[in-house]
This record gives C-alpha cells, sequence and structure tokens, in this order.
C-alpha cells in the first residue's frame, strides 16, 4: 500500500524505565548504559528505550520481537495504560503523553481502541453488550450503541451470536468479539496487542486475513503487535524489529527479510518461507556489465515476479532470465546459478542478496 | 511532598491523600520502628500520669475502669440514638417473623423446599421438606421461625456494611492495612466481652444479639469482598481501562458485577458465622432454637437440648446449600476465560 496521507501516531524519544523511583535507571538508560549495567547498578528495568516512529494514516504498523522485548509496553505507551518515563506520544496532531487524566479519557474512548492478547472480554455480559460496553462509557445512546455493535458483530461474522455469553465462545470467536469491540469504537486507531497469538495457527490465519480484508474497506490506522515473524510479513505495511526495548530495524516487510540489519533479526528471518518474499528485483544483477551482456533465449520475467514464479523460467533457461519492470524495460538479470541459490535455501537466498553484510 | 497551600481542613486532606494512596508514607525507612517504640511508650508514660495514682502501677484496673465510665456516659448520653436502632432493628424482626408465621408452616416449608429443589437439586428440596417437618413434629416451629428472622436480620444488615466496606477496601491499600488487625479484633475477641455492653444499650433482647452477632459475622465478608475484587484478572481491568473508564464506572461495570461469586461465598460465610452464634446470642435475651438449647442445658434436659441443635444444624445446613449453590450459579454464569 502506498500514498499515506500523513502521519497518524508519532512517536518520539520515548523511554520507560520501570522500578526507577529516583530516575538514576533512566539517567543512565538516556546515556547509552545497557539494559544489564542499568539493572545492575539501579535496579531499575530498562523497558523501552530512545523509540521513535512515525505511523502513517491508514497504515498497518507492525511491531514484531521476543517476550521481554519491550512490544507490549510500546502499544501501552501509546494509550497510556504504561506511562512513559520520558518522550512523546502524538496523536493527529495532539500530544497525548501531554494529557491530563480527563483528556486522556476522552482520548481513550473516542480516538485509540485496543484489542488484547487474551481477549479482556467481560464474562458477565453478552457478546453484543461486550462490544457495546466502550460506547456505554463513552456515553453513546442505547439504541445507536446497540445497532453500532450489531453491525461491527456482523462485519466479524458473529452475526448469529449476540447474545451468547463470552464463555461459550471458542478462542477464535472471542477474539473476533475483541475485534468487533475495537471496530465499533470506529476510533482512527487500532492498537492490537498479539491479537492472534492465543489461536491456533489455522484459525490465526483466517483472521489475518480476515483483518486484511476488513482493514481493506475500514483503512485504519492499526498498530499490531506480535513475536511471529510469519504473521509480521503476512499482515505488515512496515514492521519494527524491537530487541531489549530498542527498535533494531524498521522497513517495509521484505526488507526486513531480504536484509536484516543485524544476526539478530537474521535469526527470526530463517524462519520465514522466503519464497513468497523472494522478487525478481531482489536477486537481479542490475549492473551495467551485467546489462550489458546479450543473451540469445528470451525468458523475460516482471522484476514483481516472486521467487515461486520465476522457478519455471529458470528450469528451462540456458541464460541469465530478464527482469523488465511494468513498462517493458530491461532493468535487470538474473543469473541462474542466483536464482538455484535462492531456491535451494532461504540461508542462500538471503546471504545473496545481503551484499558485503557479514554471516554470523 | 506538596507545596500547595493546606486547606481548612488540612489534616482530613492529608489523610484522604494517604488513604488514596496518592501521598506514600515512606513506610520502609529504617527509622520508622524506633519511632513507633517511642511513640508507644510515650503514650504509656502518659497513661500512667492521667490514669495512675501510684508506683509501681497497675494501670490495667483503672484503664478498664475508665472504659466503663465512658461507656456509661455513651449509655446516658445517646440513649436515644440506641433507642433508634432497637427500634428499626425490632420492627423488622417482628414484621419478618409474622410473616412466615403468617405464611404457616405448610406453606413456608413448601416454599424452602421448592427453592431447594430449583437451586440445588431435588435431593436437597427432599432434605429440606423432611428436616423442617422434623422440627415442626418437635413443636421447634415457631423457634425455627424465629431463628430464621434472626439469621435473616443479621445477614442483611451485615452485607450492607460489609459489602461496601470490602469494595473500598479493595480500593485502598492503606485502609485494606488498617482494616485487617480491626478485622482480625472483631473475629477473635471473645463475644462475651461486647455482648455485656451490648446490653447496657440495648437491654436484653433480639437487638443486643443482632449486634454481637454482627460483629462477628461482618468480617468474613469485608474479607471475601476485598479478595474478589482485588484478584480480578488484570487483562480485564486493562481492557476496561483501555476504554477510558472513569474509576466509578470501572467498579459499578466491571469489578463489582465479576467479584460477584466471592462476595456471594463472603455472605455464604457470614451466614454460618450467625448461625453459631445464636446460642451464645440467646444469653442476652434472643429467642429462637439458641433459646431453647439454652434453657434445656438449664433444666439439665439434653434431650431437648439436642433436638433444638438439631434444628440449628438443619437450618445451616439448608441456608449453606443454597447459598452455595447461588455462588456456584454466578461462577458458571462467568466462567473461566
Amino acid at each position: 500500500m502506498s500514498g499515506y496521507e500523513g502521519t497518524a501516531l508519532s512517536i518520539r524519544g520515548l523511554y520507560k524505565v520501570f522500578a526507577d523511583d529516583h530516575g538514576d535507571g533512566l539517567r543512565l538508560a538516556e546515556g547509552g548504559a545497557s539494559k544489564e549495567a542499568v539493572q545492575e547498578q539501579t535496579g531499575a528495568v530498562v523497558g523501552l528505550r530512545d523509540i521513535n516512529i512515525e505511523i502513517a494514516t491508514g497504515e498497518l504498523f507492525v511491531v514484531m520481537g521476543l517476550s521481554g522485548c519491550g512490544k507490549s509496553t510500546l502499544v501501552r505507551c501509546i494509550n497510556r495504560l504504561i506511562e512513559p518515563s520520558v518522550g512523546q506520544v502524538w496523536l493527529n496532531g495532539r500530544e497525548i503523553t501531554a494529557m491530563n487524566e480527563d483528556e486522556l479519557r476522552e482520548v481513550r474512548r473516542h480516538d485509540l481502541a485496543m484489542v488484547f492478547q487474551h481477549f479482556g472480554l467481560m464474562p458477565h455480559r453478552s457478546v453484543l453488550d461486550n462490544v457495546a460496553l466502550p460506547l456505554e462509557v463513552g456515553g453513546v445512546a442505547k439504541t445507536e450503541r446497540r445497532e453500532r455493535a450489531g453491525e461491527a458483530l456482523e462485519l466479524v461474522g458473529l452475526a448469529d451470536w449476540l447474545d451468547s455469553m463470552p464463555n461459550q465462545l471458542s478462542g477464535g470467536m472471542k477474539q473476533r468479539v475483541g475485534l468487533a469491540r475495537g471496530l465499533a469504537m470506529e476510533t482512527p486507531v487500532l492498537l492490537m496487542d498479539e491479537p492472534f497469538s492465543a489461536l491456533d495457527p489455522v484459525i490465526r490465519r483466517d483472521l489475518q486475513d480476515e483483518l486484511l480484508a476488513l482493514q481493506e474497506s475500514v483503512q485504519k490506522t492499526i498498530v499490531f503487535i506480535t513475536h511471529d515473524l510469519n504473521e509480521a510479513v503476512r499482515v505488515g505495511d512496515r514492521i519494527a524489529i524491537m530487541r531489549d526495548g530498542a527498535v533494531v530495524q524498521l522497513g517495509a516487510p521484505n526488507e526486513v527479510v531480504l536484509n536484516p540489519a543485524d544476526s539478530f533479526v537474521r535469526e527470526f528471518t530463517q524462519d520465514v518461507r522466503l519464497h513468497g518474499m523472494v522478487t525478481a528485483a531482489s536477486i537481479m544483477d542490475s549492473s551495467a556489465e551485467a546489462l550489458a551482456v546479450e543473451t540469445e533465449d528470451r525468458y523475460v520475467v516482471l522484476e514483481d515476479a516472486v521467487l515461486d514464479e520465476l522457478v519455471p523460467a529458470g528450469l528451462s533457461a540456458t541464460q541469465p532470465l530478464q527482469v523488465v519492470n511494468r513498462a517493458g524495460a530491461l532493468v535487470g538479470v538474473i543469473p541462474l546459478e542466483r536464482l538455484a541459490r535462492a531456491m535451494v535455501s532461504d540461508e542462500a537466498a538471503v546471504a545473496a542478496t545481503s551484499e558485503g553484510e557479514e554471516v554470523a | 511532598m506538596t507545596t500547595r497551600p493546606l486547606p481548612r481542613s488540612a489534616s482530613r486532606q492529608l489523610l484522604t491523600e494517604i488513604m488514596s494512596g496518592r501521598i506514600q508514607l515512606p513506610a520502609s525507612a529504617w527509622w520508622m520502628a524506633p519511632l513507633a517504640i517511642l511513640v508507644v511508650g510515650l503514650l504509656f508514660v502518659l497513661a500512667y500520669f492521667l490514669v495512675a495514682d501510684e508506683f509501681p502501677f497497675d494501670v490495667g484496673r483503672d484503664v478498664g475502669h475508665r472504659i466503663d465510665v465512658w461507656l456509661d456516659w455513651l449509655e446516658d448520653n445517646l440513649s436515644p440514638l440506641f433507642q433508634a436502632i432497637k427500634d428499626v432493628i425490632v420492627w423488622f424482626l417482628i414484621s419478618l417473623e409474622d410473616m412466615m408465621l403468617w405464611l404457616t408452616w405448610p406453606a413456608m416449608i413448601g416454599a424452602i423446599a421448592l427453592t431447594s429443589w430449583l437451586l440445588v437439586s431435588f435431593r436437597m428440596a427432599l432434605f429440606s421438606a423432611c428436616s423442617l417437618l422434623l422440627l415442626a413434629t418437635f413443636g421447634l416451629w415457631e423457634s425455627t421461625v424465629e431463628t430464621l428472622a434472626l439469621i435473616i436480620v443479621t445477614v442483611t444488615l451485615s452485607i450492607m456494611i460489609a459489602v461496601p466496606m470490602g469494595v473500598w477496601a479493595s480500593q485502598s491499600d492503606r485502609l485494606d492495612a488498617i482494616l485487617r488487625p480491626i478485622l482480625d479484633g472483631m473475629q477473635t475477641m471473645p463475644s462475651f466481652v461486647y455482648l455485656v455492653p451490648a446490653i447496657a444499650f440495648f437491654s436484653l433482647g433480639n437487638t443486643p444479639a443482632v449486634l454481637a452477632t454482627l460483629i462477628y459475622a461482618v468480617p468474613p465478608a469485608v474479607r471475601l469482598t476485598n479478595l474478589g475484587i482485588r484478584q480480578l484478572p488484570a487483562e480485564t481491568l486493562e481492557a476496561a481501562d483501555s476504554f477510558g473508564m472513569t474509576r466509578s464506572q470501572m467498579l459499578l461495570k466491571v469489578k463489582i458485577p465479576l467479584a460477584i461469586p466471592t462476595i456471594m461465598a463472603g455472605v455464604n460465610q457470614t451466614t454460618l458465622m450467625a448461625l453459631s452464634m445464636v446460642v451464645i446470642a440467646s444469653l442476652v435475651g434472643a429467642g429462637g432454637l439458641g433459646l431453647d438449647v439454652n434453657r434445656a442445658l438449664g433444666r439439665i434436659e439434653p434431650g431437648n437440648g439436642f433436638l433444638a441443635g438439631l434444628g440449628i444444624v438443619f437450618v445451616a445446613i439448608i441456608i449453606d446449600r443454597v447459598t452455595q449453590a447461588l455462588t456456584k450459579r454466578q461462577q458458571t454464569a462467568l466462567g473461566s476465560d
């Protein structure tokens, strides 16, 4: 997706240090001390370190990292369920971090919806009343909130379950309710904290697809937290990878997968199936010498063709494949041995495309 | 801590701030313990000069005497208040009793059996019907009704006091810390100790019995209400917080409804505690099965005492099973997420 109209969320110089009564831990962290050093010297725990992220309106932004890396802390600092130690969070030109309790409450009611890993449903309320609860809190009249809640539940395919109680639903259905609750609030921004992590793989995939389909129509700004790079790559417009409270890499999914910033990110990317990720453009040789070489057979591929589409051409070709852009102009060539390497293993594909980067 | 000018009721303000946890007392400061010992020591010295006349002092007697004087003063000066409390309690007791007696025993037994059936099981209904019929044939029906009325009034009052108290304690760690030893004291203080002043205030009868029972029966409901609210799953509360709920919305729409099963367990405990006080309460003039036990023992008729005791057991079992079933019903309705 492209053409964002503007920045919806802006996170600037955000730090969170836990158990830091006197601010010593924060000062050390700001001075660049490592998490271990800070903990050893002050007992404080660095949760977030100098986070700077701009999230565009309508973007589905994924924050990815292992448990304990600070991703859940980050998303909670946006709606201040966790109070940041220092730094700013801006939402459409308003600074959330500067708001008083009343203003913050209004923002939570009207601008920031949140979906939780373990759903956070109210077991004493029916499905419909769960979805309507945030609207009730926000002062929406009864008939209107029931109507909006019903519509949201219809969107997630639970129109027949309005009067059921949450404990009658499966995990996947519960999270649909959670999602409907977030959607019914009709906020510009949706925060999703590992929304699908507690679900089994098949349901997870279904819900990812549904989220993407929904996103096509609602075009919300979504901050999506996950520990699963496959999920991140599937749903994200951009991905930020976090470690020890800091963002170690930020970029489009294929950038992150194909050009891991360091060995830590690479370790994640090894588990991702690359065939759908590697494009002709990402493995082609576009140097002037390569383009100058005359080829006899004309196996032409589009620059955004993925590896799976390149393989048939590669099998019958004897010369490098020619890569053209949409306009038909030659933009590069793929030597066959390079294609073969990309096919053989993900590891090799990454190595072939991240030139000059040392392999850990 | 704050540089704001202190308002008129500065100490009150300070107290509420401390209670709400906005001002944290340095509870872990090293000098707190020595300071506390010093303060207590000073109080003792002060008490000595105020109360004792000679050295070495046996202050105990004098302190006890002062308490008596103070109680006398209360009795003399607040008697209209005590009378009003007494009137209300007696009115409720008598109305309830009259209503149940007016309904006659077959109707009452039928109603209780039906309730047991609907809430618990057919077997429980059978047990309720048989045991109550047995009591009726023993000539203990009026006593049973009187005891039931006493329990209902006491438990209702207990809940009215305990649930708000428990809710408040759940919102303030400081209040919780203050309340804890007080509740312990209420539960372990021998009941005769407060039965006697209760007689002084309310004279013999059901009222001192109700109030003495109250002191004993309130603590478990306070504790369980407090606990029920404190142990709610963090993510549910976080979700509620993320909607922009106010503190009171949070309490009324989320915390209290979710804590209902635990609060109900507290009601169950309170009821059984109240029943266990029935015999003691009869010593200050409460009627009912407790009085029957008491009277039988006074006349050295252990057989009759046993029958009345059995009546208390039956009532206890019925109330326990029914309130437990109510609790369980709430629990399954909420389910475990």
